[in-house]
């Protein structure tokens, strides 16, 4: 457990030696905090002809969702440029021997990659739930609400760290990875979208796509089927990625 | 004396192609071993399953007692190793480096410190532990790999070509180093440059092709070299064939009428007679050598001796 909290720090430390984790964290706030004050815009030019509509939706609903649901697109765009480099940076710069040399198991070396990943995905969680909370200066929020919307993209982004992470130990090259990343992350994203189409497999690409379980979390439903979803899906890339590490030291 | 690591009947394949077959060695506590091979014998192939970053397509390892493949944790808290490219994280300073090698190895934090200076002393990298490793040269990088494996004190040291990008003064210092960490480590050592076997290790091993060719002590090797011939100066040209009556000569191999070469049985030095015969005559004796075999003409003969006999399949 030690080492993998050990390598899990270096691994985020690492991550802000670069640029790279500075200017996505900056970029990504500029952006989302453009799209919140659009947001709020449009809500106070909406808000007289709301006070007319019995239960009309609120600010939480018009401004925070909408929020939540463009910070998991452009982090869908940002998580494989991180986690790209996890492992196959190391496989490139001859590193990975000292950690394979050390006695630690594989598993706590992929633990800790991952949380070192999350860890940084978790601080800008925190900054982006800034802007909602800043709302409560001048009104009142849904909490509930907000809390379902932060945990749907915190699971949606641990989901996002472990695919690509798998990815990294699969690919020679970093770049690799992150197309790679991407490639499979857009695919699960859009895959009910094509759902009306083929009514047979409707059940099983609902199922599948991130997207459907991510807005049902958005809504404030938090139902064990959804959050099952994540978890067992961040669960399989993990334990993939685990294997392709012992794999490599059987065959190579 | 108590061995540190036992390798037992260790082969690996990579698909068809054999790297190692079926070695066997053992390295005891105040041995150096030199690994010798000519390029792809399977020198670094066998570093790589000793220090459990390959696992081998049959055999056995163990690490002071205990099974790699059983108990890896456990096995590799004794194992340091630095592989042919030293691993290291550009971005970070040595300072930084180490004491992130020192938490993998899980050293307690008060022994940890103390465990870092004494081995950034040792690789003399006292002056540079505040700098990136990526702005270092090639011979401090080579150094600092050397540091991260002696640093948690491991019985057992591996190194894969640990001089390789050093300059000649930086090579005598490690040479060194590894002479003083033998006293009371076992220390496995790759290399293709020849006197630093010579020079640092107790003990000699030739792989080829996969296979070991030789397995010596550095005393067996020097038996190995003193082939029974010796070349003789004189000021005046002198009758060399004289001397092909006395016991024990096979044959005489003249240069110039002043130089020659004299081949002998082992078991009888004709140099005294030679040269009281030499003196008498008034020739002039300049030079009676005994001549060496180089460390290089045995190896080229015992791999290419290896070659001609058993092609590996």
């Amino acid at each position: 457990m030690r080492m993998i909290f050990t390598i899990a720090s270096r691994e985020l430390r690492t991550l802000f030696l670069s640029p790279l984790a500075w200017s996505i964290l900056g970029l990504l706030q500029f952006i989302l905090a453009y799209l919140f004050l659009t947001q709020v815009d449009a809500y106070t030019m909406l808000q007289p002809r709301l006070a007319n509509i019995e239960a009309a939706p609120g600010i939480t609903d018009l401004v925070v969702t909408p929020l939540y649901g463009s910070a998991a697109i452009v982090l869908l765009l940002v998580t494989p440029l991180l986690t790209m480099r996890l492992i196959s940076e190391e496989r490139r710069n001859k590193t990975l021997p000292l950690l394979i040399s050390a006695p630690i198991a594989n598993h706590e070396i992929l633990l800790g990659k991952y949380l070192g990943v999350v860890a940084l995905l978790l601080i800008m969680v925190l900054m982006i739930t800034i802007m909602p909370l800043s709302l409560l200066a001048g009104g009142e929020l849904d909490c509930g609400k907000l809390l379902a919307n932060i945990l749907a993209l915190l699971l949606v982004l641990a989901s996002f760290a472990a695919i690509g992470l798998y990815m990294s130990c699969l690919a020679s090259h970093p770049t690799l990875a992150a197309i790679g990343t991407f490639t499979a992350l857009l695919l699960l994203w859009i895959l009910d979208w094509t759902a009306g189409l083929n009514p047979q497999y409707n059940a099983i690409l609902q199922y599948l796509s991130m997207l459907s379980h991510f807005q049902n979390l958005q809504t404030g439903l938090i139902s064990s089927r959804d959050i099952g979803y994540f978890l067992l899906f961040s669960a399989t890339f993990l334990l993939l990625g685990i294997r392709r590490l012992d794999y490599e030291r059987l065959q190579k | 004396m108590s061995t540190l690591i036992q390798a037992g009947h260790l082969s690996r394949y990579y698909g068809d192609h054999c790297a190692v077959r079926d070695v066997d060695f053992s390295v005891a506590r105040g041995e150096v071993l030199g690994f010798l091979g000519p390029n792809g014998a399977g020198k670094t192939t066998t570093m790589q399953m000793l220090s459990g970053n390959l696992a081998p397509s049959a055999g056995q390892i163990f690490i002071n007692g205990i099974d790699l493949l059983d108990q890896p944790r456990a096995a590799k808290k004794q194992l340091g190793y630095l592989p042919d490219n030293p691993p290291l994280y550009r971005e970070l300073t040595v300072q930084e480096y180490l004491e992130y090698c020192a938490a993998l190895h899980r050293l307690p934090r008060q022994v940890k410190y103390q465990a870092i200076a004494k081995s950034k002393r040792r690789c003399g990298l006292d002056n540079v532990a505040g700098r990136l490793i990526g702005n270092l040269s090639k011979g401090f990088q080579q150094r600092i790999g050397i540091a991260q494996a002696i640093l948690h004190n491991p019985d057992i040291i591996i190194l894969d070509e640990p001089t390789v990008g050093l300059d000649p003064i930086q090579i005598r210092e490690i040479r060194a180093l590894i002479r003083e960490l033998g006293a009371e480590h076992g220390i496995i050592l790759s290399t293709h440059i020849l006197p630093e076997v010579q020079e640092s290790c107790t003990h000699v091993q030739i792989i080829d092709q996969g296979r070991l060719v030789l397995h010596e002590t550095i005393a067996g090797l020097e038996r190995h070299m003193n082939s029974a011939s010796l070349t003789i100066r004189t000021r005046r040209p002198c009758d060399f064939g004289q001397f092909s009556c006395l016991p024990g000569i096979n044959s005489i191999e003249p240069i110039t009428p002043e130089h020659c070469r004299i081949h002998h049985d082992l078991e009888h030095n004709p140099a005294e007679r030679i040269a009281e015969t030499i003196i008498a005559s008034g020739a002039g004796l300049l030079a009676l050598v005994p001549e060496k075999k180089t460390m290089e003409e045995i190896f080229l003969a015992l791999t290419s001796r290896h070659q001609s006999e058993k092609p590996c399949a």
